[in-house]
């Protein structure tokens, strides 16, 4: 891309646009990198009305939790092995290690088995190493900035969040697994049809993906809470309630998802010549075996790109699964709500502090790793409109 | 491509939309002219206490729920045609508070109350996230091309972090003195307290919402803006045109199509305005129409869900949301027929 002088701002206008970028990217990390900070100290210095005390953390690094020079240098050292060998090295082990054609599978256990190895290293080795060493240097050794993990170790262990944690990932998963089987048919069949009926199902879809979730969950809820009830004639004794039920949550967010990724995955196929499944139709192939096996290994990207926007529906959604699931299965999100209702002394707060980090953590990485695929999404539905 | 094909790739999606998003539609719609309520009838109880000479024993009637052999509550459906509609918009009340013009009076009900902020805050927050989403657009593009990927990066993660969350953290930095409460308050030398009235929470509101959806819409110009004609432009520039006259003329009439995409798909979230109302905790001041279907939802304390009102609140809410749908249907008709033609 050349450069646009055409579109070049004079001056004065120049230093203000500078400006008001700095300041946005300001405005947009800092509420998430503030709690980050917060989460680590003790309610004192969290909710001080000084910044600084929040940084440093005066009142933690007063009660002997804190990092050192050398706890600091280790950490980052640490941190800077992990992201080189993330770098350099994995992408080899990957491509040497696994069977051609399951290149994502591959991926995703690689990416999992660093982050578990970060984990033990990170969490497990380093803290213990780093107090053993800091009490044999001394003055060196004194901690310089108050740091504490022990929000993090009442929401993981004590309060039990992993269970929220586990539902989470059971609903995330399912959720994306099927949405994208049920949308990547439903998406090229439309995409290739260019019938009345193709248009009118996606007309539909777009009416459906107004709708405002808390009507649908008004129809699902007497439904299901009495389901054992109204499926008994048909299946008897094995009839099961559905309220409380994660495949029945996963369904219902399937579903309220459809329409949206129907509209994407559309979108992506049609930026597939339509040349190139009726080469494969010449050749002898029926419709089905020409999407499986000419299609879909162009339409990775399109496909990872769904599955990102149908993981963060899931993973981020509030309102079905609180309605939908009792307290004790919760996902996340609706369980860091029992945390801040609860709010009855400062520590609470900093707990859900520490929660909302612990959810937000995962979504950062993602970030990280699928920025273009985000922002393709984003961009193909627009374009296409 | 046959019927039959088509209806075999369309199937499953198809049938997952009917079963979980059109027939729960038509229950709601149903559920809204009934209610189901526990069965209570009187039944005599005497109560005796120990008196001076012999027991003073009183006979009272009281209500009881009527339980069935199996332990639980018995209830009863009936028809009670527009009666949770009636309840929920209370029509002479509010007619008589519109007619001696006495807002504040309107907005004590819960419904009115929920529509005059989810209307304020879509219109108000549209010109704020179109526009900001433009400015940053035009901004990166013209002085921060080479840092473009960590801006895009910064910029995504207000967009993508869940909604609740968002809320909470920017809920976090005002809560008590929380650090920017206590900036305000050194700047403007005053006592404040943002979530002590509904204004303050508002105002919080209407940023969040900005903070959330301003990257979706500079994500989207700024894609477009790589694709203005350089040829228009340049003859533009060779013209004298100056800049602003090069926006107005060039740049804006090319991103028109993309401004009433974002626009279109703004008003249909923000209408849909919920996740706010939960992470700032102001059910106690501004709650929303989305806030109300599911506050009616939350079963109360003795465990009932007022599922009829609910789902009269849910049909009001969809009226609106037909309201917002018909532009843009009768957009994609049009758009259809041109394709045709």
């Amino acid at each position: 891309m050349q450069e646009m002088k055409a579109l070049r701002q004079p001056p004065a206008l120049r230093a203000a646009s500078a400006a008001f970028v700095a300041i946005w990217c300001l405005l947009a990390a800092f509420p998430i990198f503030w709690i980050a900070v917060m989460s680590f100290k003790l309610p004192v210095d969290a909710f001080a009305a000084n910044p600084f005390s929040v940084i440093f953390g005066p009142a933690t690094r007063a009660a002997g939790k804190g990092l050192s020079v050398f706890g600091i240098v280790a950490g980052i050292a640490v941190l800077w092995a992990f992201a080189r060998f993330a770098m350099r090295k994995l992408p080899g082990y990957v491509e040497r290690y696994t069977p051609t054609g399951y290149g994502a599978l591959g991926w995703l256990a690689g990416a999992l088995l660093l982050g578990a190895a970060f984990l033990v290293a990170f969490v497990g080795i380093l803290p213990p190493v780093v107090a053993a060493i800091d009490g044999l240097l001394g003055p060196l050794g004194q901690p310089v900035i108050g740091l504490t993990a022990e929000h993090y170790e009442a929401v993981w262990v004590d309060n039990q969040f992993y269970r929220n944690f586990v539902n989470s990932m059971i609903v995330t998963a399912g959720v994306v697994v099927v949405s994208l089987t049920v949308g990547t048919l439903a998406g090229y069949g439309l995409a290739r049809s260019g019938s009345q009926l193709a248009f009118w199902l996606l007309i539909a879809a777009l009416v459906f993906r107004a709708l405002p979730h808390s009507v649908l969950v008004a129809g699902y809820l007497p439904v299901f809470v009495n389901s054992a009830a109204i499926l008994r004639p048909i299946l008897g004794d094995a009839a099961p309630t559905l309220y409380g039920q994660p495949l029945a949550v996963i369904a219902v967010l399937v579903s309220i998802n459809q329409p949206f990724t129907i509209w994407l995955l559309r979108s992506f196929f049609q930026n597939i010549p339509a040349e190139l499944d009726e080469a494969a139709r010449v050749d002898g192939c029926t419709h089905f075996k020409a999407f499986r096996w000419v299609i879909m290994p162009v339409m990775w990207p399109g496909v990872i790109t769904t599955g990102l926007f149908s993981f963060l529906l899931a993973y981020n959604d509030f309102l079905v699964t609180s309605l939908l699931l009792d307290a004790q299965n919760q996902t996340m999100v609706p369980a860091i709500a029992g945390y801040f209702n609860r709010e009855t002394t400062t520590t609470d707060q900093v707990e859900a502090v520490a929660a909302a980090v612990s959810i937000t953590a995962p979504l950062f990485l993602l970030v990280m790793v699928f920025q273009r695929q985000i922002v393709s999404g984003l961009t193909v539905g627009a374009v296409k409109g | 491509m046959k019927f039959r094909t088509f209806a075999a790739f369309v199937g499953p999606s198809m049938f997952l939309m009917l079963l979980f998003i059109a027939a729960p539609l038509v229950g709601v719609f149903i559920q809204g002219f009934y209610v189901t309520q526990p069965v209570f009838h009187t039944v005599e109880v005497e109560s005796c206490t120990p008196g001076f000479t012999e027991p003073i024993c009183v006979v009272e009637e009281r209500l009881q729920q009527r339980i069935d052999e199996n332990g639980k509550a018995v209830t009863k459906t009936e028809f009670v045609g527009l009666d949770s509609y009636r309840n929920l918009i209370e029509p002479e009340r509010a007619w008589n508070a519109i007619r001696s013009l006495d807002i504040s009076d309107l907005l004590v009900i819960d419904f009115w109350k929920a529509l005059r902020f989810t209307v304020t805050f879509t219109l108000l927050t549209l010109p704020l996230v179109v526009g900001t989403g433009l400015a940053l657009a035009l901004a990166v593009n013209s002085v921060a091309r080479a840092i473009r990927g960590q801006i895009l990066f910064v910029s995504l993660l207000p967009f993508i972090v869940t909604p609740v969350i968002g809320a909470l953290s920017i809920r976090w930095l005002f809560i008590g003195d929380g650090i920017l409460t206590a900036f305000l308050e050194w700047w403007l030398a005053r006592d404040i307290a943002m979530f002590a009235q509904g204004w303050t929470i508002e105002i919080l509101i209407h940023f969040y919402r900005m903070w959330h959806v301003a990257p979706f819409a500079f994500i989207v110009f700024y894609a477009a803006l790589q694709t203005v004609n350089q040829d228009t432009l340049e003859s533009a520039v060779v013209d004298g045109a100056s800049w602003t006259q090069r926006l107005r003329y060039v740049v804006i009439p090319h991103l028109m199509p993309l401004i009433v995409f974002v626009s279109l798909i703004h008003l249909m979230d923000a209408y849909r305005v919920f996740e706010e109302i939960v992470g700032f905790s102001s059910q106690a001041h501004v709650i929303s129409l989305q806030w109300l279907t599911y506050d009616f939802l939350v079963p109360d304390d003795s465990g009932n869900r007022a599922i009829s009102r609910a789902s009269a609140s849910a049909m009001l809410t969809m009226i609106g949301i037909v309201i917002l749908l018909v532009p843009l249907l009768e957009k994609t008709w049009r758009d259809h027929r041109a394709g045709l033609s």
